[in-house]
């Protein structure tokens, strides 16, 4: 092509001389910096939320703290806040919240493992098709009918086996919760246990691996990271789930790691403080903030082990 | 088709390991082996070669079954007898784990089991229940040697076969596939991920285990065919269209279709 009049010349200094048809266009720009800021704000918002919450609980627990010494908070071993002799130990329904979650988790690891493993990797595509949405079905369910469902009639069958079990108690409470959380461990964990490349499983097969040997021994390692957020999102389910265990488990504090016995978890404890009797602003309605912030930063927790699962397991094929 | 077996093309002693006879296979309703027939002959390099989608890898995964593990596939008709044996692979009644177990599989993209490289190098011990140490160390350790990787992992052996090089890893799961000390070892494209030096060492490899096993292997690379294998069957749209001894193919194939492939006229 020969040079043309219109065609910069080499000596011209760079960014001088933009022709009008490269010009940047105003009605573009600002249409595009209209949008930014609205998808901004979405994202600001739940951010400030997040923040506006922390700020809420860490100032009311303030409060709580400048009554009651953080120490009691921690080591007592009773949790009275009703009583003239008022005790504010976390432990009593920490060892409710533990208790219950513990026996929920019993049920739901394994069971939620095998039917993941099944359905990733021995059930057949319509088998897969059809048991799939139902599983997601139980974990649809409102948990205040899992509560009256453990209340009405897996308590009685219970005292059938135990008849010293009484009427609430947190083993029948966590068991219902454990099938609550069945399919979120069995639904996450077998997408982690499907996203396995196809090639690792015939790998495994070439070497004359049996299907379950295929599933145990290269896709479960494989899915580990996977698997371990699925459990870890179970075990904060577990930890915050409050309806069950205010209808099925009782709500008397009571510090015990027995399963057997009636006792309040800090979730359940909130409701009733939050419904109860005591006056706003009393030290014992302060008692929520405390346990608030202290569930907050259990599920904290257990949200960054799971971060560093991920990190520490990801992409190992 | 006329087939010639290995004598008749010029190669002293060669003897047959496996038959591919007139073998029909189906994905679904697409027919992708058509009467397929060609010899595999024992402790000798045979490589398949073909534009995309003729049939080569189909036809190399019928060696294991892989075809079992995906619902719609077929065996429609023909069979591969494997010798001394003399019994149809694909027979219903052979279980896909037996032929497996003798008949070993590397694939095209390194994929190492993750484990370690000594898991990954016992994995088909492991699967065939070997509990013994003693007896798996050494076999790891043989099956490592032959794959030419034990020298750059012997002191690393608890380490994630992830963490090798490309390479390296191929050369884990050529040992992985060594371990069970198959008869047969089936290579599907297994340098097309590699850069040339790895590549170099895997021809390398493959020309000396043919001391111990057969091989058939799956190239796009003709020059790779012709390096290192004994024999070459060119396939085209799920037919064979030529078998022969490599240095035949290449110098004087038989057919046009073969030369035109070869010379690059087409594909």
């Amino acid at each position: 092509m020969s040079a043309s009049a219109s065609e910069p010349s080499l000596s011209a200094p760079i960014g001088t001389g933009v022709s009008d048809r490269l010009s940047k266009k105003a009605s573009r720009h600002v249409k595009e910096r209209i949008i930014e800021a609205l998808l901004f704000s979405a994202a600001a918002f739940s951010v400030f939320v997040t923040v506006a919450i922390v700020y809420v609980l860490v100032k009311e627990s303030w409060i709580f703290f400048q009554t009651v010494p953080i120490t009691d908070f921690l080591f007592d071993t009773q949790w009275t806040p009703l009583f003239d002799d008022a005790h504010y130990g976390i432990m009593v329904l920490l060892s409710g919240t533990l208790t219950s979650s513990g026996v929920a988790l019993l049920v739901a690891i394994p069971l939620g493992t095998i039917i993941a493993l099944y359905l990733s990797e021995f059930a057949g595509f319509k088998v897969r098709e059809i048991a799939k949405p139902f599983l997601e079905l139980l974990g649809g369910v409102p948990t205040i009918v899992y509560g009256y469902f453990a209340l009405t009639f897996l308590t009685p069958i219970l005292q059938k086996v135990y008849p010293d079990l009484p009427g609430f108690n947190l083993l029948s409470a966590g068991l219902v919760m454990g099938i609550m959380i069945i399919p979120y461990v069995a639904s996450l964990s077998e997408d982690a246990m499907r996203a396995v490349p196809m090639a690792l499983r015939e790998g495994s097969y070439a070497m004359g691996a049996t299907r379950l040997q295929t599933a145990l021994w290269v896709v479960t390692p494989a899915a580990t990271s996977g698997i371990a957020s699925a459990y870890i999102l179970g075990i904060s389910r577990a930890v915050g789930e409050t309806m069950i265990l205010a209808v099925a488990a009782g709500m008397q504090p009571n510090l015990t790691f027995n399963p057997t016995e009636p006792g309040a978890t800090i979730t359940s404890n909130i409701v009733q403080v939050a419904l109860g009797d005591l006056p706003h602003g009393s030290i014992g309605y302060q008692t929520i903030f405390a346990a608030g912030l202290t569930l907050l930063l259990m599920t904290l927790a257990f949200n960054l082990l799971g971060y560093w699962l991920r990190k520490r397991f990801r992409e190992v094929y | 088709m006329q087939l010639q077996t290995g004598l008749e093309a010029g190669i002293e002693g060669a003897v047959l390991k496996a038959d591919v006879r007139e073998l029909d296979f189906h994905y679904g309703a697409f027919h992708a082996l058509k009467r397929v027939s060609m010899p595999i002959h024992d402790h000798m390099v045979t490589s398949l070669i073909g534009p995309s989608g003729c049939g080569k890898s189909t036809l190399l995964r019928c060696f294991n079954r892989m075809h079992d593990l995906y619902p719609g596939n077929r065996y429609s008709g023909g069979g591969i007898v494997l010798y001394p044996d003399n019994t149809n692979l694909l027979a219903p009644e052979v279980d896909p784990i037996e032929v497996r177990m003798r008949i070993s599989m590397v694939f095209q993209k390194p994929n190492p089991f993750p484990k370690s490289i000594y898991e990954n190098a016992a994995y088909c011990l492991r699967a065939r229940g070997m509990r013994n140490k003693n007896e798996l160390d050494d076999r790891v350790e043989s099956a490592l040697k032959g794959a030419a990787l034990w020298n750059e992992v012997s002191g690393r052996l608890k380490e994630l076969g992830a963490n090798l090089s490309g390479g390296q890893q191929q050369r884990l799961c050529i040992a992985r596939a060594l371990a069970s000390d198959p008869e047969i070892i089936l290579f599907d494209e297994p340098t097309s991920a590699l850069d040339p030096i790895a590549t170099a060492s895997i021809e390398e490899l493959i020309i000396e285990l043919k001391e111990k096993v057969t091989i058939l292997i799956v190239t796009h690379n003709m020059q790779q065919a012709a390096r290192i294998s004994d024999f070459t069957a060119y396939m085209y749209l799920g037919e064979m269209v030529e078998f022969g001894v490599t240095d035949q193919i290449f110098i004087k194939p038989q057919k046009k279709a073969t030369e035109d492939y070869i010379t690059g006229r087409f594909g």
